[in-house]
């Protein structure tokens, strides 16, 4: 099947730049055929994010979105910050400048932009996963292949077998949100980032829950963030805490993936969270009604890619636009769909090259954004305080003047410590009321993969992790998965062995991040399948 | 033949419902919803049919709101011809349903009518039964293999039962529901999903076909079942026995 335009994401950026595409052919009467891939089941199923959105892109592209029923409706009505100890909760100079800005649920808004892509004519097909990519004999890139549907654990084909389709596209734009499985290898095989001498990318770990919580306890639009426990001032996180409308708060903690500790699990340290005395009193009398977990990049300017390659493009976070000071990345990522579907468009209509896109991100206000905000992230490797302290020079003082960029450390899978050099965490029971286990919070984020087809997390060497990760590292990918898919079991000779309960995958990918020695691959599933968020 | 087969949008299997806080009904804003997995079934089942030579058409019908389109065309995207959708607002029951359904099936003859068993929402397990009985069909329920003599205008059914399987020979016309064994459904294929833009649907409402969506029973509260406690570690068959007999009261 062909088109001119495939786009492997309906995300932010991938529906900005499907969007952005039809609008230029409305504009210069210039058809071109646009066509949208999702391997979630519907629009909007994989898509979480805090979120605090700035609508800067959302202006750009659909300016009359306020009278087209946009799900942007509850502004920032308050902005705090707090550094927590165990039992207290101190106020901070709040870093953040809110103003203009809305609390909204980012599964929702993609929905919504889902049908306004619809009826500009792009098609959207969620549901199908885009498995490999399709070059032609000279290694340029001509579109995507989806998934073969109905192959069964063992690899053979069931009744109900269906070849994947080749989707050709005389250009490919991947938007698969961060650390995407195509992208990394696009980045790779192109070498992406030594063409731009970028440093390599560095993640965090994002856990959420939407709560429905008392009605007199509900203060739309009011922001929270918060630093300090459960972390220690080695790890760098931080919580949030966002009122929506309709009584429902988005609460989550966010851990960067760089952290030392092999005992550390994120799940649990954001359960801990929410007992703290000044968290707790809010959920108490509520209701979880959605959980989900996901990745983000914290890499910021120094981590760009190259984002072109021949035959398309990288956009959103799969390239990585997130300024992590302001802690948003959706509105970059949108503009960065729209740069990418003004440059495309002017290959497809005049017959220029996708180089402009690279261009038009060092022109906008992208740039501007990420080189100003590019020293913060980097300040925390030094500690939580110098990194505060470095911070708040940026923030008052030099706004990204200075003349130097700091670097990044390790990548986030070189910095684990070996586990003796740590000692177990004890982590408190769940009791049901504010903490939950792991099944439970995993029911809530209506994942279900058809269960009779093969593990789509694959192991480079089948031997290291009871040779490596266990022996070494204590097993930390049965303490980083936010789904419990990783478990370490006795098999018949009582020897613990690595057991990969890929049903339960959030596609967070996580996993292919930390793994210490990068021998987990996260590969798509058969499309339809992983988490439903709806309010995410 | 014509093959009818009439498919619900439910919440999807795999979404954790919760009930609404004012306790009117499931939560649906904002829910996943798809096609009633015993309607996938059927339709499945119809399109083996066809696809055996056995028919000519497979119709997809589903009532309610203007969304219901989207199920059908995943229908249509599965392979069925065309597609009716009878527009309701109003809240769906057997009953009111199986009257609609009746009224299609008077304009559009078919030779066999086959529903899921069931609905996961409200797990009525009524409407085909009704149907036939409107009809003056025979029925065979819990259908776990269909089998078509075209000669002869007979289906042989095999229905899953309390006690076992039971063999049952209809005459058609017939109404036959389906249940989980039966078939496992196709995927819809992007190239069929592309095609089924082009097909068919036509709408009605209710009122074209002079059924009035009422219903006899009114819903008074829906609520969660009771929170499970936890349970209790005994340390001995005795103390078992007295926690059945004082606790439990069970003996």
């Amino acid at each position: 099947m062909r088109y001119d335009v495939v786009v492997v994401g309906a995300g932010p950026a991938g529906l900005s730049a499907a969007i952005r595409l039809k609008q230029l052919c409305r504009e210069r009467d210039f058809d071109l055929s646009v066509c949208v891939v999702e391997k979630g089941a519907q629009v909007g199923a994989h898509v979480l994010s805090g979120n605090v959105f700035e609508p800067r892109a959302l202006n750009e592209l659909l300016p009359d979105w306020r009278n087209e029923e946009a799900p942007v409706d509850v502004p920032v009505s308050s902005d705090k910050f707090w550094y927590l100890t165990k039992d207290r909760a101190f106020a901070l100079p709040c870093p953040f400048d809110n103003r203009g800005n809305y609390v909204i649920s980012l599964s929702q808004l993609t929905w919504w932009m889902g049908v306004k892509a619809e009826e500009l004519g792009v098609e959207i097909y969620p549901g199908f996963a885009a498995g490999e990519v399709l070059y032609d004999s000279n290694d340029n890139v001509v579109g995507i292949g989806t998934n073969d549907m109905g192959i069964s654990k063992d690899g053979s084909k069931k009744e109900t077998f269906q070849h994947g389709v080749e989707l050709k596209g005389k250009l490919t734009l991947l938007a698969e949100g961060c650390r995407g499985s195509l992208s990394e290898k696009i980045i790779s095989k192109f070498n992406l980032r030594r063409k731009v001498q970028a440093q390599n990318q560095t993640y965090a770990l994002g856990i959420k829950e939407v709560w429905e919580i008392d009605e007199n306890k509900h203060e739309p639009g009011a922001v929270l963030h918060t630093l300090g426990w459960p972390l220690d001032h080695k790890t760098y996180g931080g919580s949030f805490l966002y009122h929506m409308k309709d009584r429902q708060v988005s609460i989550g903690l966010v851990i960067a993936l760089n952290y030392q500790n092999p005992y550390l699990n994120p799940y649990e340290e954001f359960q801990k969270f929410k007992h703290h005395p000044a968290i707790k009193s809010l959920l108490e009398g509520g209701t979880v009604i959605q959980y989900g977990a996901r990745t983000l990049n914290e890499g910021g300017f120094q981590s760009i890619p190259y984002p072109v390659f021949p035959g398309g493009a990288i956009v959103g976070c799969s390239a990585g636009f997130l300024n992590v000071p302001k802690i948003k990345g959706t509105h970059t990522a949108m503009k960065s769909g729209m740069l990418a579907a003004e440059a495309a468009f002017s290959v497809l209509s005049e017959g220029s090259s996708m180089e402009v896109y690279w261009d038009f991100l060092r022109k906008s206000w992208i740039w501007k954004e990420l080189k100003k905000s590019r020293n913060y992230r980097p300040a925390f490797d030094y500690g939580l305080l110098p990194g505060l302290a470095i911070c708040g020079l940026e923030h008052y003082l030099f706004k990204g003047r200075l003349p130097f960029t700091l670097k990044h450390g390790k990548p986030d899978h070189e910095a684990t410590n070996v586990a003796k050099l740590h000692t177990p965490i004890e982590y408190p029971r769940a009791e049901g009321i504010l903490s939950f286990d792991v099944p439970t919070s995993l029911h809530r984020s209506n994942t279900n993969h058809e269960h009779d087809q093969p593990a789509h997390l694959r192991l480079r060497d089948p031997t290291i992790p009871e040779s490596v990760n266990l022996p070494e590292y204590a097993g930390p990918e049965s303490r980083y998965c936010p789904a419990r898919v990783y478990e370490y079991v006795p098999d018949e000779k009582g020897e613990l062995k690595l057991q990969i309960n890929a049903q339960n995958c959030l596609h967070c990918k996580a996993c292919d991040i930390k793994d210490p020695k990068q021998n987990i691959e996260w590969t798509v599933p058969e499309g339809g399948g992983g988490p439903g968020y709806t309010v995410m | 033949m014509k093959i009818m087969v009439a498919v619900k949008r439910v919440v999807d299997y795999a979404v954790k419902i919760r009930v609404k806080p004012d306790k009117t009904g499931v939560e649906t804003k904002n829910v996943k919803m798809s096609m009633n997995p015993f309607c996938e079934i059927a339709l499945e089942e119809a399109l083996r049919i066809r696809e055996s030579g056995l028919a000519s058409e497979v119709v997809a019908v589903s009532i309610g709101p203007a969304q219901c389109v989207d199920t059908l065309r995943t229908g249509l995207a599965m392979g069925a011809d065309r597609g009716i959708h009878v527009e309701s607002q109003d809240g769906l029951n057997p009953l009111s349903v199986a009257k609609v359904l009746r009224a299609l099936v008077e304009a559009e003859k078919p030779g066999l009518f086959i529903l899921g068993k069931q609905a996961i929402d409200d797990d009525c397990n009524q409407t085909g039964q009704m149907l036939a009985g409107l009809l003056k069909w025979p029925q065979g329920t819990f259908a776990s293999k269909v089998t078509l003599d075209k000669e002869k205008q007979v289906a042989t059914v095999d229905r899953e039962v309390d006690g076992g399987i039971e063999t049952v020979l209809l005459d058609l016309p017939a109404v036959i529901t389906t249940d989980l064994r039966l078939n496992q459904p196709r995927y819809a294929t992007l190239p069929n999903i592309m095609k089924a833009k082009s097909k068919v649907i036509k709408k009605h409402t209710p009122g074209d076909l002079n059924v009035e969506m009422k219903s006899d029973l009114e819903v008074l509260q829906v609520t969660e079942p009771p929170k499970r406690k936890a349970g209790v570690i005994i340390s001995s068959v005795d103390e078992l026995i007295d926690k059945l007999k004082d606790e439990a009261r069970v003996i």
